[in-house]
């Protein structure tokens, strides 16, 4: 028995997911939509960036269906179920291992053994002074130290060849769908996929997922074994926190521009095109806005905030509910502050758009204010709304992860790579030096920031209209 | 001086693009002599920029190349030049100036420093003696006081001047060829004939030879020895200038004769070019232009014409030309034209639809960190006039001079500052809100560019009943779809094209597709800003029979705001000439073009290039340029540029003086007689 739990963010995501479906729909069947869309896959790196985020939003789809599990009844009891305090979402349920097999403190990646000597008392109970082995990593090897390469070797290459024939499962579908979309045979689609021949670059794609795949395959079942990222202070597993904290970039990246886009859009088309009071009044609030310190805004926003969850403990029934709403809270001040500059381009743009004769034709007609603005401007504005949002949600993630370094970021229970990488500051110190956390943290926000930047390239390349012609 | 000095020899290029691969230049062959002023005329997308560029390997690689041919000047191949020497080439053997002078000067440097890099690059010269030929070279494009206008930013100069500075820029290296690629298009008509007098007599002095690239057939009868016409890529017909005008030898050259707009052809319909120009990117296996040729036979379908020499002046590429191929030719006399019934003028004056009164529309212009008004830009000041229904009334003048205000603030786009509007009896500067909407299906308006007035992201459909369903005109969707088809009908679409974008569309079907939108709200005025200008000639043709058509069967009457004397000498029945937001002079078009009083028009009507040499006048030339409405000169506006301007003209504005039952004017030089006549 569970009881699902939707969090403030988890409903942000699913109406985000549905509005993407739902304009997706709405653009198959307009060309002026759908063409620069197409235009955007006809890139490799926008195929190959666009695999490797859909791995990242798997993930955060997966960490964002939470519920309650039931606690076990005994007795008398049993009539009413009790749930636990604990939130967990669907990725826990997978990664539960990962989650509970804690160490004692630090150990290194694929270690056997922890990182700092301890006192034990041998089998002869003699007390010697040694590095211990680990309760979970590599327990299961009878000699760890000769027999640990092999072991990995062998699992790493069984997971990979698993990993494979999924990968060829997949291609074998997307080739078959291709074939019937075009109606032609499976091996001359084949061919002409593997040549590197179609319109949308699926040789580069399908590579992508390949790797991707048997990547995947070879840390999950390495991780069933090993720490593979090493482990932190407290012994939690490092990989577990990274692949963990990939929900809270995601929510950050994306959520803070949902809060931002009503903003910015609907003001800076007013400023732009009703002029007058109206422009004067939008751009004095975004000009002193703008000149307010970022970080100290967030700062003593996220900080009331704090300070109102503390003393009002009755509004939450979890702790997960209470780190929920101060990343909400770190979305809505993100989204704050950061709307001013698309405001103030979309205000431009509406500045010379209404001097544009259609336009002038549409009031020429007697059309109403509020549909020029809707029918006329926004959809000759959207190509700029469109490549600002996805050049913002790079820097976004990489504000987040500035901002809990801070430690005015997300709540200190959330993992995140900010708050890893807020803890691992002084492991860097250690002697010998701690940088598994570190590392860790760096790659996967590295390899998301760089996919979103280079999707966001393909995506501005696309929907410039300077950077078309020809 | 039998060697050419340019020798251009089966040149093509090719462009990638996303529709395929094309060929704006394909198999062309011309020489150009020392001295002499080669035109190259054609429509838009014939490819005689192509040529220039091609010629100048200026062609943006890599989507273009150049890839057969050769382009020798004085003997050397400058195909097979490297890069490096082809650069020495540039700007001092062959320069060239664009159409527009606007974007063609670096905005942050001083045209002294502009010019004096090229003199620096071109001649070695550095510091006084650079400066020295500078200052002359500015002398020679007619710039006065050149001492001061070197220290000047582009920006201060107005356009005529900015294409002077072009001019002297590509004279720094002392050419041999000057290529200009329409280089008065963007300039209005007396500023035109400056310009064009300049080359003409810098062509005299210095005996460089001009490629003058244009579309437009009166500046090439100005300006040409030889002709070539290129369509489609190629020259389909070359010949020097007497025997072009008195004979052109190809169809596509008579059709672009027969398509011009002219007071003789009042009557009737324009000759038109049936269909579009055919995609550069298929292959040619015949003529080019057979599709849409009245005489096209099946030869000229299969087979590709050849070089045909008329004389020894003259030859094209027509099968009419070629003894053989006439010979299979069936008997044919040339199809006549769809429809050459004479049309009926409306007579008579009649009960005005429009009138105008007192109009004045004054911009503030703010200053400061409080914005306070420190001064008026006077772009339309105190105008009358009135429209008839089912006339054409015709606003001429240069650009700047308010006539596009004036139909802004007819249609209340822009609100006037005083005067009245009256439409059909009632006043529009004080209907505001729902009163005033309702009201805007009796008066649409048509833009001068085709592509910016539709919303590229609607559907053709939507974009025509846009304006019945803000009106509320047709509730029923299926019954406002069935207008919108009559309406494409009407206006000579498909009916498919509703469901369409406008991008997927011609410029002159764009333009009928603005005229279907306007005309869904039953309008009774329809206000044509420039509707012709961004047009070919054989469109404009289309249009201006389309918008004939419309008047016949309506009953419509336009306001018809042009810079184009000759589409208003075809179309119109009443004109008024503005000059900075005044109107100078008023009447009939056969008094205001066939008698002109006011020295404006005088000199507007002189400085049109004519085609037919026996009827070229004396150009009235015009110093100067058109002042700023802002700060408007004292006394008579005109009297700072005017040949007969009297002390009296630079203390008072004349006032209207009565030349006839409808002609009007306003200047001293009538004023004297009037008073004499009221005085008997």
């Amino acid at each position: 028995m569970i009881k699902p739990v939707i969090l403030w963010t988890d409903a942000l995501v699913y109406l985000l997911i549905a509005a993407v479906i739902a304009f997706a729909w709405y653009a198959r069947g307009r060309e002026h939509l759908r063409a620069p869309w197409a235009r955007v896959l006809e890139s490799r790196i926008a195929i190959v960036s666009l695999v490797i985020l859909s791995a990242y939003l798997a993930v955060a789809l997966l960490d964002s269906l939470h519920f309650r599990p039931a606690l076990e009844q005994r007795g008398e009891q049993a009539q009413e179920t009790y749930y636990s305090v604990e939130v967990l979402s669907a990725l826990d349920v997978i990664a539960r291992p990962l989650k509970e097999r804690a160490e004692k403190t630090y150990s290194a990646p694929f270690a056997t053994r922890l990182y700092a000597r301890e006192a034990m008392e041998g089998p002869d109970g003699v007390t010697v002074w040694d590095y211990p082995r680990l309760r979970h990593g590599g327990a299961h090897l009878a000699d760890p130290d000769a027999g640990r390469a092999g072991d990995i070797a062998r699992r790493a290459l069984g997971a990979a060849a698993a990993g494979g024939a999924l990968w060829l499962l997949l291609a074998a579908l997307v080739v078959a769908g291709i074939a019937r979309a075009r109606a032609e045979g499976f091996t001359s689609t084949l061919a002409r996929v593997a040549a590197g021949r179609t319109r949308i670059p699926w040789r580069a794609g399908l590579f992508a997922a390949g790797l991707l795949i048997v990547l995947a395959a070879a840390a999950v079942r390495l991780a069933g074994v090993y720490h593979i990222l090493g482990t932190d202070q407290v012994g939690q597993d490092v990989f577990y926190q990274a692949v963990k904290s990939i929900r809270t970039a995601l929510v950050i990246g994306t959520l803070t521009t949902l809060v931002m886009l009503p903003f910015a859009v609907l003001l800076g088309i007013m400023a732009g095109y009703l002029r007058g009071w109206i422009d004067d009044l939008i751009q004095y609030l975004y000009t002193t806005l703008n000149s307010i310190p970022g970080v100290l805004l967030i700062a003593s926003a996220i900080l009331m905030l704090q300070v109102y969850i503390d003393t009002h403990p009755e509004l939450f029934q979890t702790d997960a509910e209470r780190a929920d709403m101060r990343l909400l809270f770190l979305c809505l001040i993100l989204g704050v502050t950061s709307w001013t500059g698309l405001c103030r381009l979309l205000r431009g743009e509406a500045l010379k758009l209404r001097e544009v004769e259609y336009v002038q034709a549409a009031v020429a007609f007697g059309v109403t204010r509020l549909r020029i603005m809707t029918r006329h401007l926004l959809p000759n504005v959207m190509h700029i709304v469109l490549i600002t949002v996805v050049l913002d949600f790079s820097g976004l993630v990489l504000a987040e992860a500035v901002l809990s370094y801070v430690g005015v970021g997300v709540d200190p229970s959330t993992e995140s790579w900010g708050n890893m990488i807020n803890g691992a500051r002084l492991e860097m110190a250690r002697e010998p030096m701690v940088w598994w956390s570190l590392a860790a943290a760096f790659a996967f926000m590295f390899t998301l920031v760089l996919a979103a930047n280079l999707f966001s390239d393909a995506v501005r390349d696309a929907f410039d209209p300077r950077l078309r012609g020809g | 001086m039998n060697e050419p000095l340019l020798r251009v020899e089966g040149l093509r290029t090719r462009f990638e693009t996303r529709g395929g691969v094309l060929h704006p230049v394909d198999d062309v062959d011309f020489d150009i002599r020392r001295g002499e002023t080669f035109t190259l005329l054609g429509e838009s997308g014939c490819g005689k920029s192509m040529t220039a560029l091609s010629i100048m390997r200026l062609i943006p690689a890599p989507a273009g190349r150049i890839v057969a041919g050769r382009v020798l000047l004085g003997g050397e191949d400058l195909l097979s030049l490297p890069e490096a020497a082809m650069r020495r080439v540039r700007g001092k053997r062959v320069a060239m100036i664009f159409q527009e002078p606007m974007t063609s000067l670096n905005p942050v440097l001083t045209i002294g420093e502009q010019i004096a890099e090229s003199v620096r690059r071109h001649r070695g010269l550095k510091g006084a003696a650079a400066t020295r030929v500078v200052l002359e070279l500015l002398d020679a494009v007619g710039i006065a006081d050149p001492e001061q206008r070197q220290r000047e930013y582009p920006h201060q100069l107005s356009g005529g001047m900015k294409q002077r500075v072009m001019i002297a820029i590509a004279l720094a290296g002392e050419p041999d060829l000057l290529i200009a690629d329409e280089p008065t298009t963007a300039l209005d008509v007396t500023i035109q004939a400056q310009v064009l007098a300049l080359l003409r007599r810098l062509q005299r002095e210095r005996g460089m030879a001009i490629l003058l690239i244009t579309h437009d057939l009166g500046v090439v009868s100005e300006m040409a020895d030889q002709v070539a016409v290129m369509y489609a890529g190629q020259i389909v017909e070359q010949s020097a200038r007497a025997p072009f005008f008195a004979a052109p030898g190809h169809p596509y050259s008579r059709k672009l004769f027969e398509s011009l707009p002219e007071i003789e052809k009042r009557a009737q319909p324009l000759a038109v070019i049936p269909g579009a120009v055919p995609s550069l990117a298929r292959a040619f296996t015949a003529c080019r232009f057979a599709d849409r040729c009245d005489f096209a036979w099946q030869t000229c379908r299969e087979v590709v014409p050849r070089w045909i020499r008329v004389s020894d002046a003259q030859a094209a590429r027509c099968h009419l030309l070629d003894a053989e191929a006439i010979q299979q030719a069936p008997e044919h006399a040339p199809r006549p034209p769809a429809h050459l019934a004479q049309r009926q003028r409306t007579p008579a004056p009649v009960a005005p639809l429009l009138e105008v009164d007192g109009l004045k529309v004054h911009f503030p212009i703010r200053h400061g960190l409080l914005k306070r008004t420190v001064g008026q830009v006077y772009a339309v000041d105190d105008v009358s006039f009135a429209i008839g229904r089912g006339r054409t009334f015709a606003l001429v003048g240069e650009s700047g001079c308010g006539k596009t205000t004036i139909g802004k603030s007819i249609l209340q786009l822009i609100r006037p500052t005083a005067g009245s509007v009256r439409f059909d009896g009632e006043e529009l500067t004080t209907l505001h809100g729902e009163r005033l909407r309702r009201r805007r299906s009796d008066f649409q308006i048509i833009f001068q560019d085709p592509f910016s007035s539709m919303n590229p992201r609607m559907l053709v459909g939507d974009i025509v009943e846009e304006g019945m369903r803000a009106l509320g005109l047709e509730p029923d969707p299926a019954r406002r779809r069935a207008r919108v088809e009559a309406l494409l009908d009407q206006v000579g679409l498909p009916r498919d094209a509703l469901r369409r974008y406008p991008h997927e569309f011609s410029g002159g079907q764009r333009q009928r597709i603005c005229i279907a939108r306007a005309l869904a709200v039953n309008p009774r005025l329809l206000v044509c800003d420039e509707p012709t200008s961004a047009l070919d000639i054989s469109v404009q043709a289309q249009i201006l029979n389309l918008l004939q058509r419309l008047q016949d069967e309506m009953g419509l009457s336009y306001l018809f705001i042009t810079h184009n004397l000759s589409v208003v000498a075809y179309l119109a029945d009443e004109v008024a000439v503005m000059y900075l937001g005044r109107i100078v002079e008023h009447g009939t078009v056969d008094e205001v073009l066939g008698n002109p009083r006011h020295p404006y028009t005088q000199a507007l009507l002189s400085a049109i290039p004519v085609i037919d040499p026996s009827a070229r006048r004396e150009v009235i030339r015009l110093e100067g340029d058109l002042p700023s409405p802002a700060r408007p000169p004292s006394g008579c506006h005109f009297h700072i540029r005017c040949p007969h301007a009297t002390p009296q003209c630079r203390t008072h504005y004349p006032a209207v003086t009565r030349l006839g039952a409808s002609h009007t004017v306003r200047c001293f030089l009538y004023e004297a007689d009037d008073a004499a006549e009221a005085g008997c």
